[in-house]
């Protein structure tokens, strides 16, 4: 594999991690609120995948997604401007950490509700088939997503009009609290394709070379005319399921019945400050899949310690730089909110 | 009395009732061995075991469904749907067969289920995490809906729920799970109808239910303290049944009534009222009604706007104000 691509991908992965690290510091620091669901163990999954796309393809994705969109470029203040909910925010403010959107860069969306992402996926792929474009729809889901209805109906519709979209299962093995075997049957994701006739496959997702191939492939054949496939990538996820994850809702201030109850911000800032699990932890837990490409880079001559380390420095600026844009953008109002929502111009006809 | 939260009464409730009856289960996502993402099953799972409390997948039309159709045969059962945005995907099964299978089997067929689930709008949770969808779940025959606003509320509704046998959908609020109340030490069923005087006025009727109860009863110790209006406020806790005869008695003692909703005005709690006053006892208003409700936009994720979107107890006051033309 090209050297160059292998350095990127690396750089990507450090991105990542450093941005959402970051992303929780200012969690509780109380500049992000509402639910934080963050990336640090399944790098290799986004930015295999992505890295793996062609420019016009299109990405559809959950509220797990700040890595996805980092990834296909969009600029690390517009993503965390769009955390703080600030007007700089690649969705103005409107969409929050769940909802990060870029239209222009075929970003179409974080979504929130589980299940939701298969059918618009499927209909962007109907729609790329109808103008026989040789684009692809990457869409991204969670191991628990696939119980739903969506899930199935999706697969069945891609297969039968032979649509060119990738199905990318992130299966970290967990459903917030509940553990894969306990919420399906069949615990090998890519084994549930089968039923729809789709080419299917498991990967290590820990190991973001074996990512990028196997997406190259499977694009390829989507390309070629072949309809749908599915990629299942084990993973794990180093934190919790979100920032604000079970029994941390807590009453608003402001209604004055609860205020002697305890204080949201609080307990959620107490959950951002767990550290990371340490090293020992993270080998004991399966391999950190950023490690283990840095540490291929160097010992195949890829990279030297010294631009692993300007690496390193290089993308701390990026989120600085982020944080700092974030902090500067301006609040959107509520006319914005407005103007976000109105679709049709008044007494025009739209053509 | 005891105090306990929101979320321990709603906890008794379902271990007081699971213990009465081995043919009560509880059932969702993340509720058994997680204990539930409010902790409102925390233990039970231990206690009753996986037969009688599911972890279940994310397929909220699959298990709502089959909750409904294990109620058919006797069963009991208590759906937790994590959170009412997510019980969109469920209303095929809550719709179309809870509230409609006793009608359309002329009477053989009852779905003895309860569905608890928490709506509203909590802390930035954005656009798809702030569905307010009580008007949604009032607006069909069939089903009960029910909203408690204290912890009290949330026990006697619960354990009047699961001996109902119609669907009875609770809406309970986000926020409000660790809010502390006074709840009876003995059982306690809480009617399934009416509404409750949560304090006595002369001057204004203000209706609020879940949340907006807490609004109403904020402002009517400012309207007191502040302009010597003495403010009633009437709690909903039942939306559908509405309490037409509450409604109306409270109005024709204040002659003015102000509707406070957590949700956009339109085909809302507000407007049903507004409806039954028109019905009922037009001619002893002094002025028009007047909702206090959300901005009509999809909840704004920015701290500021979100804020600026959802009333407050500031709003239920300036409403009050602007019937006396102050
Ligand atoms: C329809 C629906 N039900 C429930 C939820 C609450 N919820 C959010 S994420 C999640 C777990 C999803 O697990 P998985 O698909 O494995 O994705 P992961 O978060 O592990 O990446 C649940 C239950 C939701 N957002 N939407
Ligand atoms: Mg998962």
């Amino acid at each position: 594999m090209d050297s160059v691509l292998m350095q990127e991908m690396l750089r990507d992965m450090l991105l990542a991690r450093a941005f959402e690290e970051r992303a929780a510091e200012e969690y509780a620091q109380g500049n992000i609120a509402g639910f934080l669901h963050l990336y640090p163990g399944e790098e290799a999954v986004g930015v295999g995948v992505i890295r793996a796309t062609e420019p016009a393809d299109y990405i559809v994705s959950t509220y797990r997604e700040h890595v996805h969109a980092l990834v296909r470029g969009i600029p690390a203040g517009a993503v965390m401007a769009e955390l703080f909910g600030k007007k700089g925010g690649c969705s103005g403010g409107m969409g929050g950490s769940m909802h990060l959107f870029d239209r222009e860069r075929r970003f179409m969306g974080g979504y929130a509700i589980v299940g939701e992402t298969f059918p618009v996926a499927t209909g962007i792929a109907y729609a790329i088939a109808m103008r026989e474009l040789p684009e692809a729809v990457i869409c991204f889901f969670g191991d628990g997503a696939v119980n739903q209805g969506t899930f199935h109906e999706s697969l069945n519709m891609a297969a039968l009009w032979r649509l060119p979209v990738l199905f990318v299962c992130e299966n970290n093995h967990y459903q917030i609290g509940t553990e894969i075997h306990r919420h399906s049957a069949v615990t090998e994701v890519y084994k549930r394709a089968c039923g729809y006739r789709i080419p299917a496959k498991k990967i290590n997702g820990m190991d973001v070379l074996a990512v990028y191939q196997a997406t190259r492939d499977a694009l390829a054949q989507i390309r070629a005319g072949n309809g749908p496939q599915l990629l299942e990538c084990e993973t794990y996820r180093f934190r919790g399921h979100s920032m604000a994850d079970a029994g941390n809702y807590r009453p608003r201030v402001e209604l004055q019945a609860f205020e002697k109850t305890e204080d949201p911000v609080k307990i959620a800032t107490a959950e951002a400050l767990l550290p990371y699990p340490s090293s020992e932890q993270i080998i004991a837990a399966g391999s950190d899949n950023i490690e283990r490409l840095a540490s291929y880079l160097d010992r195949a001559g890829h990279i030297t310690p010294g631009a692993l380390e300007a690496m390193r420095q290089e993308v701390k600026q990026i989120v600085d730089a982020a944080v700092r844009f974030a902090h500067e953008s301006p609040e959107p109002s509520m006319e914005d909110a407005e103007a976000a929502l109105e679709c049709n111009r008044h007494g025009e006809v739209l053509l | 009395m005891a105090e306990m939260m929101f979320w321990e009464a709603v906890r008794r409730a379902h271990d007081e009732e699971m213990a009465r009856d081995p043919l009560v289960i509880a059932m969702g996502e993340d509720i058994g061995v997680a204990g539930g993402t409010y902790k409102a099953t925390q233990g039970l799972w231990d206690k009753y075991g996986p037969e009688r409390v599911i972890d279940t997948p994310i397929s909220e039309n699959g298990f709502t469904g089959l909750g409904i159709g294990a109620s058919f045969l006797g069963v009991r059962p208590i759906i937790e749907i994590m959170s009412v945005n997510f019980a969109w995907l469920a209303m095929d099964q809550i719709f179309n067969t809870a509230a409609k299978v006793r009608y359309m089997s002329g009477g053989q067929l009852e779905a003895p289920v309860v569905i608890r689930s928490p709506g509203g709008c909590a802390h930035q949770l954005g656009a798809q995490h702030s569905a307010r969808m009580e008007k949604v779940f009032m607006g069909v025959a069939g089903l009960r809906v029910v909203t408690p606003s204290n912890p009290r509320q949330a026990y006697g509704l619960i354990k009047s729920a699961v001996r109902c046998n119609d669907p009875v959908f609770i809406n309970e609020h986000e926020l409000m799970y660790n809010m502390k109340g006074e709840v009876p030490d003995g059982e306690y069923f809480h009617p399934l109808e009416g509404s409750e005087v949560a304090r006595e006025g002369k001057d204004v009727t203000l209706f609020g239910y879940n949340v907006s109860v807490h609004w109403c009863l904020q402002a009517a110790e400012i309207l007191s303290k502040q302009h010597g209006i003495e403010a009633e406020v009437v709690d909903l806790y039942s939306l559908s049944p509405l309490d037409r005869k509450g409604i109306v008695e409270s109005v024709s003692k204040t002659h003015r009534a102000v509707i406070a909703e957590e949700a956009e005005p339109a085909v809302g709690v507000g407007a049903e009222v507004m409806a039954i006053l028109n019905e009922e006892c037009f001619f002893e208003l002094d002025a028009a009604p007047v909702r206090v409700s959300a901005a009509n936009v999809p909840v704004p994720y920015n701290h500021g706007l979100e804020k600026a979107a959802i009333p407050n107890a500031k709003d239920v006051v300036e409403a009050v104000l602007s019937l006396y033309g102050r």
